[in-house]
């Protein structure tokens, strides 16, 4: 077997065409199991049927059952067998389906995953993308529209990233997949049809940069995943009122990148978070506490979260009233004394 | 090599009586008794004796060291060598082997020094030794979890047409777990090359079998998963060896996965900070020390003079030798790096990671741990 340590994009980049991010998640997948033959991909249903979302058409078909298959239907079970294959040099990519699916391999995930460089003093690393589609907003069930990000994120040995469209959603899972560490890959669901114009392979920032998607001056607007299009919602309607927003896509959750933002802070003296998940202990607690350490003598007012309920996920004819929008944002933004 | 699995249902029913090639007596079994398997030649048995004397002198003199406040804790193997040397026993050295805790005679066995095997007990760091050297993963704490790993690498290395076995250890306790059930079910469907071999020792801390199973035994758990269970005597380690060496063949020809139950008994206390007087009758504990798996191959290899007395005085030395080295490397103090700390969490370095590594730097110089011995550099 001839195996290729680094994945080389393939020489001949493709004329732009609309693409989905379920379909630049695919066209990732496809080219990294077409450099590396180490890069094996099994889940629940990611064969023939090729994903729930689609995100794994075709490639049964085209690379195989010894490449590709469906994977009993037990989530500990993937995770604690891709530790195993990762140990003897595979590079698994495995799907947990939705996020609160994760929840039987979380021991796996933070006993073995997140510490087995750590245990072993670098001695075996595990090479292995977990796969996440999370978050809500697409009228699913209840346990299908979670945000477990903080779990993952507050794991030391887990890096933790969410794109937010197809072109980073490409790039970020081709180097997520080249990471000599283990990477949670968090796909938000209702971004997966969302379209951009893309000639592939397309390289974007490295995958633990933010970066800053719209300029402003007058409010810092950090947001991840399915809240940067709310950001960028509210930063153009603030804009008719004559409010210049700035808005960072964090893209990384674990590891922070505490330069981009806090030079966007710096910048525009005020900031807020927007997340789906709960506010209570949730990841925003943790941008606005390490904004604030960092930032404090150039903030006009204190860092803002705009979050979900402290609720459990709604169900689907109810979860409108629980999501962060624009106008929440908004109405957010005018709780800070603007003349201070 | 076609992967792709032939789906013919398995029915294998485990014996009911534990298999054994050597009775209590050290008497060898022959008959329909012994399930076709037969005793291993006499050298085999010669060196498996070695390595249960040698183990067992390593395991008392690691249970004085913990007394005398030199390890963090141990738990204990006395009274199941033959289960732990018998299965491991039976790999090449190019096969896997998934320890748990309890199995650091297992570890021994496999050549790894003491002092890498008891790293983690006595606070060091969580692992001692290299894994890929020694094709042995790092002991697990969490039950059942390193079964699934087993499973993943030997599939791993089938995908890959290397014949290589992966062996996973487990307690009786263990089998309650998901992942148990987990790595059972994925090991059959995917056909892999695994053996997982439940050591029953009779309790998982205080909690006796019959609050753990109604199964009649633990073997028979390998019937619904649709792959071969024994159910074998683990005080005999002829059987131990013969069932888990068939086992391991089976699983490189490409026969897929099997699970032995090896039923035993733990001598000593889970680890130093358990009171087993508080679950369980001395009766109980002289009736099993009656079953002793070393006293029964010394029985035999004696009946069959084997095991010269010059031989028992070289056996006897080398375990002392090893006393000796492991009670040298356990009283003198590890040179440890706090910094080392921040070295192995993420292969590509993080800023504030580095900066939380800076500032333990500088609280070290200040003199901040000056008094703890060992911790400052």
């Amino acid at each position: 077997m001839t195996a290729t340590a680094t994945s080389t994009p393939p020489a001949e980049a493709s004329a732009p065409t609309q693409l989905t991010m379920a379909g630049a998640l695919n066209a990732a997948l496809r080219d990294a199991m077409s450099v590396d033959d180490r890069v094996v991909v099994y889940g629940e249903d990611v064969g023939p049927l090729g994903g729930v979302f689609r995100v794994t058409d075709g490639l049964h078909a085209a690379f195989g059952d010894d490449r590709i298959w469906d994977s009993p239907l037990a989530e500990s079970g993937i995770i604690g067998t891709a530790i195993g294959m990762a140990m003897y040099g595979m590079r698994p990519v495995v799907e947990m389906q939705f996020d609160a699916f994760s929840y039987p391999a979380f021991e796996q995930m933070v006993s073995h995953v997140a510490k087995m460089r750590n245990r072993t003093k670098g001695r075996v690393t595990l090479p292995m993308v977990v796969r996440i589609p999370c978050a809500g907003a697409i009228g699913g069930v209840e346990h299908h529209s979670d945000s477990s990000e903080s779990y993952w994120a507050s794991t030391p040995g887990l890096t933790v990233v969410m794109p937010s469209n197809p072109a980073d959603a490409y790039s970020m899972l081709r180097e997520a997949i080249d990471s000599d560490d283990p990477v949670v890959f968090m796909e938000p669901k209702s971004r997966y049809w969302s379209k951009a114009p893309l000639a592939l392979p397309v390289t974007t920032a490295p995958m633990d940069r933010a970066e800053v998607v719209r300029e402003g001056t007058d409010v810092t607007l950090i947001g991840y995943g399915p809240t940067v299009r709310t950001a960028l919602e509210a930063a153009e309607a603030a804009a008719a009122e004559g409010l210049s927003i700035e808005v960072v896509d964090l893209r990384s959750l674990s590891p922070f990148d505490d330069a981009t933002v806090g030079a966007s802070v710096r910048k525009t003296s005020r900031a807020a978070v927007i997340h789906e998940a709960a506010q209570f202990g949730g990841y925003g607690a943790e941008v606005a506490a390490r904004v604030t350490e960092r930032n404090f003598h150039h903030l006009a007012a204190p860092v803002l979260r705009i979050a979900g309920f402290d609720i459990p996920y709604p169900s689907p004819k109810l979860e409108e009233y629980h999501l962060p929008t624009a106008d929440r944002v908004l109405a957010a933004l005018d709780t800070w004394e603007w003349d201070a | 090599m076609s992967l792709n699995v032939e789906h013919a249902p398995v029915r294998t029913l485990p014996s009911e009586k534990p298999l054994r090639l050597l009775d209590n007596a050290g008497h060898a079994i022959t008959g329909a008794a012994t399930g076709g398997f037969e005793l291993p030649d006499t050298d085999t048995l010669l060196e498996l004796y070695r390595k249960m004397v040698v183990a067992r002198r390593f395991d008392v003199q690691v249970t004085a060291l913990t007394k005398q406040g030199r390890l963090a804790t141990y738990p204990s193997a006395y009274g199941q060598e033959a289960c732990e040397i018998g299965a491991v026993s039976a790999l090449t050295a190019d096969d896997w082997l998934f320890p748990t805790y309890r199995d650091s005679i297992a570890l021994l066995t496999r050549g790894i020094e003491p002092a890498d095997i008891l790293t983690s007990f006595r606070g060091d760091w969580h692992n001692g030794y290299d894994q890929h050297v020694h094709r042995t993963a790092a002991q697990a704490t969490p039950l059942a979890t390193q079964a699934l790993h087993a499973v993943g690498l030997s599939h791993a290395a089938r995908l890959r047409r290397d014949p290589i076995v992966a062996l996973s250890f487990l307690g009786d306790g263990a089998t309650s777990e998901g992942d148990a059930h987990e790595a059972f079910n994925f090991a059959a469907v995917w056909q892999t090359p695994t053996v997982f071999v439940v050591q029953n020792n009779q309790f998982a801390i205080s909690v006796p079998l019959e609050r753990q199973t109604r199964a009649a035994t633990l073997a028979d758990k390998a019937v619904g998963y649709g792959m071969p269970g024994f159910h074998v005597d683990g005080n005999d380690i002829a059987a131990m060896y013969a069932v888990t060496r068939a086992a391991v063949d089976r699983a490189r020809d490409g026969g897929g996965p099997t699970l032995i139950e090896g039923v035993t008994y733990r001598i000593e206390a889970h680890t130093n900070s358990d009171d087993p007087t508080r679950y369980r009758t001395a009766r109980d504990v002289e009736h099993w020390k009656r079953r002793d798996p070393i006293e029964r191959l010394e029985k035999y290899l004696v009946s069959e003079g084997a095991l010269t007395e010059a031989m028992r005085t070289e056996i006897a030395d080398a375990a002392e030798q090893l006393a000796a080295r492991t009670r040298d490397v356990m009283t003198s103090e590890a040179e440890l790096d706090p910094l080392e700390l921040f070295d192995h969490v993420y292969g590509r370095q993080r800023p504030a990671l580095l900066e939380q590594r800076a500032a333990l730097e500088a609280e070290i110089a200040a003199g901040a741990f000056a008094s703890h011995q060992g911790a400052a550099r």
